[in-house]
């Protein structure tokens, strides 16, 4: 290689390098941040500003404050509620809109598309009415053991509203995959004794399974992540999640402990980052949109 | 099992794909679907499978209508172009499939899709997946799934076209020899007129959605009834010219200002008297000679066997086929000889046979 060859080849480099360095030094203050008192840039301090002061203060919370397991449990459940509604419904909707033909099918179609555009904040005061009317229902509004019910200040109703306005994505994605599915195939199981619904469960659904678990782990992500909608309509501490908990540590009145948030935001990003290591080859295919080979 | 179509239509919004179809296939009897893309072939076998419903008509399997019948209480086998295995299932379990659905008894199921894996050579496959095998395999599998759950029909939709060409000269004698063995009735669709003729008893040829005729390969490719038959069956394909057919002292004659055969009078009189009429000649029924029209070589492209020369006469312009020692070349003056036994009449305005009227 000559010179000429070389620096052409280690310009994007450089330039890739100079533009994440941003954020590269952001998640390198994070985690330094959590073990120290105070920091100084990216130095860590104590309180009298000399270098040192490291600490487990920050991470405190993990022995001390009770509620943050009780949180992880109901972002857990909040994440495997969502995860479930989308699927099972996403799976069958992208179905039938792949292979059906049905009137208003392209209306619907167009419909969620739509209704994926809207924004969900706007969305908001409209659903605490009808969660708040919902929670009047007996037993279902607001009794079910481990989910609470459907209502108010409920996972169950939470997990609903979020699997709600996540359909379209999951809908529209479903229903490539399933596009994506020959119909000969299709048409041999029908041949070969199936109905339409054992069609779907036994041959359709496992040829697109790395569609499945795309948007499986996707979801699951958005729900462990999410904040507006839980932080929105669960007051109670108890039963609130991990994104509602770090919006409590910033009070109005105390003086904010950064690097305490920074330790709740690292406890909160540690199961999506494992989940990620072992399944982000499923999560690329989502972009590709296809069941090439299947097997 | 016997199949009949009666007046079958389908038609999908203002398109008519199949038009009034009747045919009438024996128990037994090894049926081809001939016919260009779009002809309407496929949509016929997938109503005899119950995936499309017929606009019209009834379709019975020997005397019971099945038009309603789900695809599923047909005990149909079917091969498709595509082999569509199931790709998450192994071969053994892509064999058993239709029998577990059936509920066949374990040993029983165990029994046949052997049975069938050894028939067709791929016993030592039934372990692996359809991604791991090679298009051939994958074709056999795709057999052995039909007829491992012993269906009263098979249905073909062109097995053989994704096989490269030597692997499916040798699978259409297998077939063949296959259906023969079994006695199952067959359907078979195919655009290949080779494929039909090679492997079917009788041959119904659809264009645009109607059945043009439906007749053994040798009468479909010596009498073809129709202008539409003459030039979809053969290879290379007849020759039509458009001519004048005259009497002459007892004799009749094919004559236009280039070129003039005479043609026996039993197919002469058929066409003589009705102005411009269209003559068909086969390229094998043409020969190169010292004597006959004088013609001038276009082009020639070795078939191996054979030379299809490309032979100009005024302003007709008919192949050949000639023997390779003959050594042709572009621009030879040559003459042709017509064996005109073998010449058919077409009427320009109805495109219908003027010999073999149905």
């Amino acid at each position: 290689m000559t010179w000429k060859q070389r620096l052409s080849s280690a310009i994007p480099v450089i330039l890739l390098t100079i533009l994440t360095i941003p954020v590269i030094v952001g998640y390198l203050w994070i985690i330094i941040s959590t073990f120290s008192t105070r920091t100084y840039g990216l130095v860590p301090v104590d309180r009298e500003g000399k270098i040192g002061g490291l600490t487990l203060r920050n991470w405190a919370f993990l022995w001390e404050d009770k509620n943050i397991w009780n949180v992880t449990l109901n972002t857990f459940l909040l994440a495997v509620l969502l995860t479930v509604g989308v699927l099972v419904i996403s799976a069958m909707a992208g179905y039938a809109l792949s292979r059906i033909s049905f009137p208003g099918r392209k209306a619907f179609l167009g419909g969620t598309l739509i209704l994926h555009a809207f924004p969900s904040v706007t969305l908001l005061i409209a659903i605490y009415f009808i969660l708040r009317q919902i929670g009047k229902i007996p037993v279902i509004g607001k009794g079910l053991p481990v989910i609470g019910g459907f209502g108010y200040d409920t996972i169950g109703g939470v997990a609903m509203v979020m699997v709600a306005l996540q359909l379209p994505l999951g809908v529209w994605l479903m229903k490539g995959f399933f596009d994506g599915v020959s119909w000969d195939m299709e048409r041999a199981a029908l041949i070969d004794g199936c109905s339409r619904l054992r069609v779907w469960w036994e041959i359709m659904l496992p040829s697109i399974r790395p569609g499945i678990a795309a948007l499986a782990i996707f979801t699951f992500i958005g729900g462990w992540g999410a904040y507006l909608i839980p932080y929105t309509f669960i007051t109670d501490q108890e039963r609130s999640t991990i994104s509602a908990y770090l919006q409590s540590l910033q009070g109005d009145t105390a003086p904010v402990n950064y690097s305490n948030i920074a330790a709740v935001g690292i406890y909160q990003l540690i199961p999506v980052l494992i989940f990620f290591i072992f399944t982000q080859e499923y999560l690329l295919s989502i972009f590709s949109g296809g069941t090439k080979g299947g097997t | 099992m016997k199949v009949k179509l009666e007046d079958l239509s389908k038609h999908f919004g203002s398109v008519v794909a199949v038009d009034g179809v009747n045919l009438d296939v024996q128990d037994g009897e090894f049926v081809a679907l001939l016919g260009p893309s779009g002809c309407g072939k496929t949509t016929t076998l997938l109503m005899i499978a119950g995936i499309y419903k017929p606009t019209q008509g009834e379709i019975r399997f020997d005397e019971r209508v099945v038009n309603h019948l789900p695809p599923k209480n047909r005990n149909i086998g079917m091969v498709f172009q595509s082999y569509a295995l199931y790709p998450h299932m192994t071969v053994f379990e892509n064999l058993t499939f239709p029998m577990r659905l059936q509920k066949v008894p374990r040993p029983k199921m165990k029994e046949r899709a052997e049975s069938v894996a050894h028939m067709l050579g791929i016993g030592e496959l039934l372990d692996r997946k359809p991604g791991q095998l090679s298009g051939g395999q994958q074709q056999r599998v795709a057999l052995g799934r039909a007829l491992a759950k012993e269906p009263d029909i098979l249905l073909f939709d062109e097995p053989l076209s994704n096989l490269d060409a030597r692997l499916r000269l040798s699978m259409r004698g297998e077939i063949k020899r296959l259906q023969l063995d079994l006695g199952i009735t067959s359907i078979y669709v195919t655009h290949d007129q080779v494929e039909a003729m090679t492997m079917a008893d009788r041959i119904a040829v659809l264009n645009g959605g109607v059945l043009e005729a439906f007749c053994p390969p040798d009468e479909l490719y010596d009498e073809p009834r129709t202008l539409f038959i003459a030039n979809f069956v053969g290879n290379p394909p007849m020759n039509l010219w458009e001519t004048e057919v005259l009497q002459e002292n007892g004799t009749y004659h094919a004559r236009n200002k280039d070129l003039d055969v005479v043609v026996p009078p039993e197919r002469g009189q058929k066409a003589a008297g009705r102005g411009q009429v269209l003559v068909g000649v086969r390229p094998e029924d043409i020969s190169v000679s010292d004597q006959g029209a004088a013609g001038e070589v276009y082009i020639v492209e070795p078939l191996g066997r054979d030379d299809l020369v490309n032979v100009n006469v005024g302003r007709v312009n008919v192949n050949v086929l000639a023997d390779p020692e003959l050594g042709l070349k572009i621009g030879d003056p040559v003459h042709l000889q017509f064996n005109a036994h073998k010449v058919q009449f077409f009427d320009p305005a109805t495109q219908q046979s003027l010999l073999w009227a149905a």
